[in-house]
């Protein structure tokens, strides 16, 4: 299935800004065996006194853009034509959880993609006993690292009320679990969190998602928002596994990614401290276009 | 053991120094023989008497006092600074026992900067199976973004600290290596300028290794990595602001390698070179000695969440322009899990063990390991694998010989079960014990008792290899207990001499004439350092102004029986539209006043004569204490004259002692245009037709020219003759034409204070002013004059902060 994706990412500040500096993942890149990008051109304006473009340590796609002389705002756009690849039926090879330890220790890496990374705490996510205890009782003797996965993500769609004003980029995943609500970054956070609660080495995927009009209605333009769900490490034989909580499925044909990483910080679409002291306003418009039927 | 206390020679103060079975001691070898290292000082020392070590005693807290010495711990109120603890009996060591401790460090130091270029990059200590990929990837201190980045220079470690002990059988051990931004050294200066007043004797002094060499070895090294290809660079060092609980050390180390000190908002990024924001524009950057957490030093591709950071520093070390000391991420190296991994890794790295072994150290993360931390406990600390603490910094979750610090867990078996893998154990040392002043009273009595001390050793890599501070900081314990854990807060720090058999050579910092090339790196003022002294200069005089005229209210309340004197009321009219309430004799808007200035001051202590800030600092102290009993006319307005001896003892030093660099004039300009804009503001309030009678003689009062007037003017003031005094007299220095006169002056000693003969704009704004003033005569000096001169000076110091504050 072939996208055409546009993103516009408005920001006013109160007062200009001074040297304002930004690092934006916000380009999708190549995946081997699940997409592929065919075109692509982030642009700003007003043009950037420097723009760099790079990797992340998790291979993410990272551009550096600056300006010299103060602005009083900046306008980020997205074009991108994106291949996802039809996803292959999903075997579960991943050993009992259990056992997953062991292979996690087995692996003697500190590359991107090492479970390693993904287990610990980060900065935006720490495990907490509360989820701990919720991702535990869901857990049945016997289960493989891939159940635990979809148990634990499936629960957590039940349990959790999608709700796009309750909370913010800030809210804590303890926040977004105590209550019960959130928009697709509390759902990650939550499920990543009880993944490395119970052993299980989990990340943060940002991207796209087409989504679908009510019957009867024309798609609205610009409706939709950048997404993010989950990445779990299932052991040597399947490795990642990305499952979407808000949804409550494993991520296929609908998804593009655009970065993955720890958590949030490692992946934020915009990330930059502007040096002045008056508050700002975004504005954020996506089009996710199928160029293909089905 | 008796038989030392019994020793032929042992004097008295040294009668109670009974040695611990089982612990080595600095002062006595294995046999109760005395050190002969020791031999002479402890001859000496025991010759003086009480009198003399307690006169001795407080020069040495004197220096520390004057020097503004201060210990600070983490907190919001600026009143928690400590008194340094300062243990006046130093550790003596011979240069023999120090090279052969410096020797094992060297290796150690070697290879430290090995591993850290591996987990950058390659990684084959972790692919290989020597250090457990968990262990690295869950420590906060290893940095992604610095993976594959090669540091500047080729090397990611240019300055180290260890923290070494002496065990039970004389041999050394590391308790923990300082990898990331070691503290201490400028304390160690300032402990041997302290016992430098104990003990000015020759003999000790002449033998003693002095420490300026390797401080100038390691600024040369700073330098020459800071240079690009023919373009001059800066060093400077990055301190986290002055709420650091070592910012006092950052100033000191400032001050005395002669480099500027920066806070993160001093620095930007421009096309991938760090600047600084000085008082001439961006200045380009080569080398950061960093003080801060690499965490904190990039909020865009580090800790988001970081105030004292600077956005694009990643960039710069990336793209090769700026060389970190230390690199950022070398913290991982402190992580105390390393330990347990070192000695191994030492074997597989240079084929060799590890000249100087670290404490034994086990990461419950491997199932024999844990088993033996378990069985072991009665002798272990269980801490976080992952905390870069020293060994007797605990983590308040820790246990100790197998019992909690805290009530929140009971079992440590379970704990190694649940956590094994997040957990260290680490053996539970005995520390050497050396000899420490133990006061029995206040009468400067005491005694030489044995307290455990650990010594910090400070090592830089210069061109030749690593060198190492001759000399160093010890730490004191409490009490007699020799454990690690009696290291803990509260101890004491103590000069550690290096002695010769032979005199040493005396170095200095004084540069050779070789060195001025190298060195004349270009001054730079950050555009915050000259905020702050101009605003210090702003405050001190508005501080003064605020004390002549509360005591001009109460010499007048003294003198008169009625509070509704219209001169007062006048007084207090006009003192109110700064805040002031004269109802307090000390009033709080004054001491505010103050405080503004101590903190501008505080900003800038690198920039600043130690006796400017005691200046300060008596200031400040004297005018709270009056507070409390400073009473309504007469005793106020005597309290208000003590004040204004001691301020004007501050401006004083400023004028006397201050090199007139650019800072002093920021300084200045600040003073100056407060005091016109305070002139201005009094003469437009007293010198008002509708002021009620007296208000002439306040405002000539206020402004000290009572005498100047008197011979002048021969008359009883009118207007015409104020006026004449205080706004247009070129001579007096309290008239606001002297005063912009300077103004002007000081402004075209400022940097681009014209383009091609063409006046900058501030310039411009000062000029007409002064024109003006200088062929006015007082009756043109209306009151609706004055609020037009006013408006003049305040957009005088918006366009200078325009042009060079920001």
């Amino acid at each position: 299935m072939r996208y055409d994706i546009r993103l516009t990412i408005e920001y006013a500040y109160a007062a200009p800004s001074d040297h304002a500096r930004n690092l934006l993942r916000l380009l999708p890149s190549d995946i081997a065996g699940t997409q592929r990008v065919t075109s692509r051109l982030l642009s700003t304006d007003p043009m950037p006194d420097e723009r760099r473009d790079c990797l992340d340590f998790f291979g993410n796609a990272t551009t550096s853009v600056a300006w010299h002389q103060p602005i009083d705002a900046v306008s980020l756009t997205l074009r991108a034509t994106v291949e996802r690849f039809t996803p292959r039926p999903m075997l579960d090879l991943s050993p009992p959880l259990a056992a997953l330890a062991q292979e996690i220790g087995e692996v003697q890496s500190l590359r991107s993609d090492a479970p390693h990374h993904f287990l610990g705490a980060s900065p935006r996510i720490a495990t907490q006993d509360e989820i701990t205890a919720f991702a535990r009782e869901r857990l049945k003797p016997g289960f493989s690292a891939l159940e635990a996965v979809t148990q634990i993500g499936r629960a957590l769609h039940r349990e959790m009320r999608f709700d796009a004003e309750a909370t913010t980029v800030d809210t804590t995943p303890a926040e977004a679990f105590a209550a019960r609500h959130g928009v697709c970054q509390d759902f990650a956070q939550v499920m990543i969190a009880a993944l490395r609660g119970i052993g299980i080495p989990a990340g943060y995927v940002s991207g796209f998602l087409r989504t679908f009009p009510p019957p009867g209605q024309p798609r609205l333009e610009g409706a939709d928002a950048m997404h993010a769900w989950v990445c779990a490490w299932v052991g040597h034989d399947m490795g990642w596994v990305e499952f979407d909580p808000t949804n409550d499925q494993f991520a296929g044909l609908d998804y593009i990614t655009v970065a993955t990483g720890r958590d949030y910080s490692d992946v934020a679409p915009v990330r930059g401290v502007m040096r002045t002291a008056g508050a700002h306003e975004t504005r954020q418009a996506v089009d996710v276009v199928p160029l293909d039927k089905g | 053991m008796a038989e030392t206390a019994q020793h032929s020679e042992a004097p008295d103060l040294f009668a109670e120094y009974r040695l611990t079975p089982g612990v080595a001691d600095e002062l006595f070898d294995a046999h109760g023989q005395m050190r002969p290292v020791w031999r002479r000082f402890v001859d000496r020392f025991a010759r003086l008497s009480p009198e003399d070590i307690a006169a001795r005693f407080e020069r040495g807290n004197q220096y520390l006092r004057d020097a503004g010495v201060f210990f600070r711990q983490y907190s919001n109120d600026p009143l928690t600074e400590r008194e340094w603890p300062l243990s006046h009996i130093p550790v003596i060591l011979h240069e023999d026992e120090w090279e052969r401790i410096c020797t094992g460090l060297s290796q150690r130091a070697d290879l430290l900067e090995q591993v850290l270029a591996d987990l950058y990059g390659p990684a084959r200590l972790v692919s290989e199976g020597h250090l457990p990929a968990e262990l690295v990837a869950g420590s906060r201190q290893w940095l992604r973004p610095m993976v594959g980045v090669p540091p500047r220079g080729g090397h990611y470690l240019h300055f180290l600290a260890f923290e070494i002990g002496r065990s039970p059988d004389g041999s050394w051990f590391v308790l923990g290596d300082r990898t990331q931004a070691p503290s201490g050294a400028g304390f160690a200066l300032e402990n041997r300028m302290a016992t430098g007043r104990i003990f000015p004797e020759r003999f000790p002094r002449a033998h003693i290794h002095r420490l300026a060499g390797f401080f100038g070895a390691f600024r040369t090294s700073m330098e020459r990595l800071a240079h690009g290809q023919g373009r001059a660079r800066a060093s400077a060092i990055l301190t986290p602001g002055p709420s650091n609980d070592t910012y006092y050390e950052h100033t000191y180390i400032a001050r005395y390698l002669g480099i500027p000190l920066l806070e993160g908002e001093d620095l930007l990024v421009q096309n991938g070179q760090a600047m600084v924001r000085t008082i001439e524009g961006p200045q380009p950057l080569g080398v950061l000695w960093r003080r801060i957490d690499a965490a904190f030093a990039d909020p865009l591709e580090l800790d988001s969440g970081s105030q004292i950071g600077t956005p694009g520093i990643m960039e710069a070390i990336r793209q090769g322009n700026l060389a970190m000391v230390n690199a950022l991420g070398s913290g991982v190296l402190e992580m105390r899990a390393m330990m347990a991994f070192l000695p191994r890794i030492s074997e597989v790295m240079t084929g060799k063990p590890l000249a100087m072994p670290n404490i034994a150290t086990w990461w419950c993360g491997g199932a024999q390991e844990q088993s033996y931390v378990r069985e072991n406990a009665a002798r272990m600390l269980v801490d976080s694998a992952y905390a870069c603490d020293l060994p007797f910094d605990l983590g308040s979750q820790a246990a100790i010989g197998g019992a909690f610090r805290s009530q929140s867990r009971q079992n440590l078996s379970d704990w190694l079960a649940a956590d094994g893998h997040r957990l260290v154990g680490q053996e539970a040392v005995t520390l050497s014990t050396t000899p420490a002043w133990v006061e029995d009273g206040e009468d400067g009595h005491g005694r030489v008792l044995p307290r455990p001390m650990t010594v910090r050793v400070f090592a830089a890599r210069t061109p030749q290899g690593w060198i190492f501070m001759k000399g160093g900081y010890a730490r004191i314990g409490r009490s007699g207990d020799t454990t690690a854990l009696a290291m803990q807060r509260g101890g004491s720090v103590a000069d550690v001499w290096v002695v010769s058999d032979r005199q040493v050579p005396q170095e200095t910092l004084i540069p050779r004439e070789t060195d001025v090339a190298l060195r004349a790196a270009p001054g730079i003022l950050p555009a915050r350092s000259a905020d702050n002294l101009y605003w210090l200069g702003r405050y001190v005089e508005r501080t003064e102004d605020t004390i002549r005229m509360v005591r001009a209210y109460h010499l007048r309340l003294a003198s008169t029986d009625k509070p509704n004197d219209p001169s007062l009321r006048e007084i207090a009219r006009f003192v109110a539209r700064n805040g002031v309430d004269l109802r307090d004799p000390i009033p709080d808007a004054l001491i505010n006043n103050i405080e503004s200035a101590r903190s501008c001051a505080s900003k800038v202590r690198d920039r600043f004569s130690t006796d400017g800030w005691s200046a300060l600092g008596d200031l400040a102290r004297t005018a709270r204490a009056m507070r409390k009993t400073a009473k309504p006319g007469d005793d106020a307005a005597r309290a208000m004259s003590v004040l204004v001896r001691k301020i004007t003892g501050f401006s004083g030093l400023v004028h006397e002692n201050m090199y007139r660099f650019s800072g002093w004039r920021f300084l200045s300009f600040g003073r100056a245009l407060e005091r016109a804009d305070s002139l201005a503001a009094m003469l437009g309030a007293f010198a008002n037709p509708k002021a009620p009678p007296g208000s002439l003689d306040i405002a000539v009062e206020v402004a000290d020219s009572v005498i100047t007037h008197q011979r002048r003017y021969r008359i009883e003031t009118t207007r015409c003759t104020a006026v004449d005094l205080l706004a247009l007299d070129g001579d007096n220095p309290r008239a606001i034409l002297f005063q912009i006169e300077r103004i002007r002056r000081l402004a075209s000693e400022l940097p681009h204070a014209s383009d091609n003969g063409r006046l900058a704009e501030l310039s411009r704004a000062i000029v007409p002013i002064e024109a003006a003033l200088s062929v006015a005569t007082p009756t043109e000096i209306t009151s609706a004059k004055l609020d037009e001169l006013r408006a003049g000076f305040s957009q005088i110091s918006d366009l200078l902060t325009s042009a060079y504050l920001r």
